[in-house]
């Protein structure tokens, strides 16, 4: 697998995680729209996890649908995910992996497990997982 | 009927690449059955082998998820557009 980078603004990741710990005591999930090629993201949507629960998340499919027609017509695309773990650590679980959607698509996993959120990215594809680096821009 | 189908970023190499085609029929479930039958690649991504629609993915006609309307069996008019878009989904358990 290629050597990836997702960059994100600092912004983004603080919307991820508030959005993460308001979720509590359910994971958190939601949508990254961005330029697929460069992996740069230019929002982040936050979602409800229509599966309700501490364990598993399921992205409104909706939210889903709309999002990605907005991003097309302003010539982006959804490129990626973000959810939290509640309780373990940022690497993703074998439901993760199993469930991941598009090999394109960058994984974000945001952990509360800590005192405070951490966040990891990766690359899923055909079952393989990649941690990236994140580039944080202001 | 003449639709416009959509599909998601991991379904376009198997229809060289297209993020979109004109489709012709009068069902949701005939569209899908006539996209994997043109397109054997999309086989099992889309409709299950006993031809039911997969449950990693989600169809929409216009802005209507067809699970909530009459599934396979529903109706589409001209110019209508259907998207495919896959369920996002997993979790830490």
């Amino acid at each position: 697998m290629e050597k990836s980078t997702l960059t994100l603004r600092r912004s983004h990741l603080a919307e991820m995680s508030a959005h993460c710990l308001q979720s509590l005591p359910l994971e958190g999930c939601g949508l990254l729209v961005g330029d697929m090629s460069t992996g740069q993201v230019v929002r982040v949507i936050p979602t409800k996890n229509v599966a309700m629960s501490a364990k598993l998340y399921s992205v409104d499919p909706l939210a889903h649908l709309r999002a990605d027609r907005a991003a097309e017509e302003e010539g982006l695309a959804i490129i990626g995910v973000f959810h939290s773990h509640t309780h373990t650590d940022p690497y993703p679980s074998p439901t993760d992996v199993v469930q991941a959607p598009d090999p394109s698509w960058h994984y974000v996993l945001v952990s509360l497990r800590g005192e405070l959120p951490s966040t990891r990215s990766y690359r899923i594809v055909s079952g393989a997982v990649q941690e990236e680096s994140i580039d944080l821009v202001p | 009927m003449s639709v416009e189908l959509r599909l998601p970023t991991m379904l376009r190499p198997a229809v060289n690449g297209a993020p979109s085609l004109t489709m012709e029929g009068e069902t949701i479930g005939e569209i899908l059955t006539t996209l994997v039958t043109e397109y054997p690649g999309l086989s099992g991504q889309v409709l299950t082998d006993d031809g039911s629609l997969h449950r990693f993915v989600n169809v929409y006609l216009n802005d209507d998820d067809v699970r909530y309307l009459d599934k396979l069996e529903t109706k589409v008019a001209d110019g209508d557009v259907i998207s495919i878009l896959p369920a996002v989904a997993g979790g830490a358990s």
